[in-house]
């Protein structure tokens, strides 16, 4: 354990802690930063005949979310406004955790997919991409004579 | 979006894990303004109330999705979200405002009109 300046704080220690963990565990991510935290949040799945890909991106105008499907990799980019007070409010912030600025997300999918045959569509603040396989990488059932 | 203080709640209900979703609360001379991600959920799947003096913020989330499908990454591990606050005295729980927007939560919470400030005026 590394020496912290106020080792009595729980949470700067907890928070450190995980930072270790992460190391530990994934030691050699992608070099695109396929890593978790990042806003939106990601969950990716395959089926036969698709690749599904989730993003978690609340508070978006769907007509402002850039999507972008070149050789297999996918790229998700936009911006967030902020909810907060500007400048000269008398407003007090209290607790401010929600993501604000430009993001960028990019995932290498598998380079069987058919970049004709996407869609995409935002409800409840998730961006859902579904993206059809190639007919020929379709697992196909061969008859036996 | 009223609920009586006194309904007993499942306590399976409480303890199915949850993730914490993300809040931005901004207070100014009229009340409390409390803004939560929660992506997935939609509107019928929100459930706020509030309990004695607690705020309790819980989302299930809706999404469809296909039946033969094999997850390869997830960041998403949970269909629910679940947060709690403590209010203080000085808001009045019985108005309580809430929309639900492209998955984020607007929760207006007055104060109760004794407790607004007040300009104290110095004599002398």
């Amino acid at each position: 354990m590394d020496f912290s300046l106020f080792p009595r704080d729980l949470f700067a220690e907890l928070d450190r802690l995980q930072r270790q963990m992460q190391q530990a565990f994934e030691f050699s991510p992608s070099i695109r930063g396929f890593a978790r935290g990042g806003y939106p949040a990601l969950n990716v799945a395959s089926t036969p005949q698709s690749a599904e890909i989730y993003a978690f991106a609340p508070g978006l105008d769907p007509a402002q979310i850039h999507v972008q499907l070149e050789r297999g990799v996918l790229s998700i980019s936009g911006e967030r406004g902020s909810d907060l007070p500007a400048g000269e409010s008398t407003a007090s912030v209290h607790v401010a955790e929600r993501f604000t600025g430009r993001f960028h997300r990019v995932i290498t999918l598998s380079d069987d997919l058919d970049a004709e045959q996407v869609r995409a569509s935002y409800r409840d603040g998730v961006l859902h991409v579904s993206i059809q396989r190639q007919q020929a990488a379709q697992p196909r059932r061969i008859q036996v004579n | 979006m009223e609920q009586s203080a006194n309904i007993v709640r499942e306590p399976q209900a409480a303890e199915q894990p949850a993730l914490v979703p993300p809040v931005d609360v901004i207070e100014d001379e009229s009340g409390i303004t409390l803004y939560a991600d929660l992506p997935g959920v939609p509107r019928d799947g929100l459930d706020v109330h509030i309990d004695g003096e607690v705020l309790v913020i819980e989302g299930e989330m809706g999404l469809e999705m296909p039946k033969d499908m094999e997850a390869t990454h997830v960041e998403v591990g949970l269909p629910r979200y679940r947060r709690v606050f403590t209010l203080s005295k000085e808001l009045d729980p019985g108005r309580l405002q809430a929309e639900m927007k492209q998955g984020v939560l607007k929760l207006r919470i007055q104060k109760a009109e004794r407790a607004r400030p007040r300009r104290i005026e110095v004599s002398g």
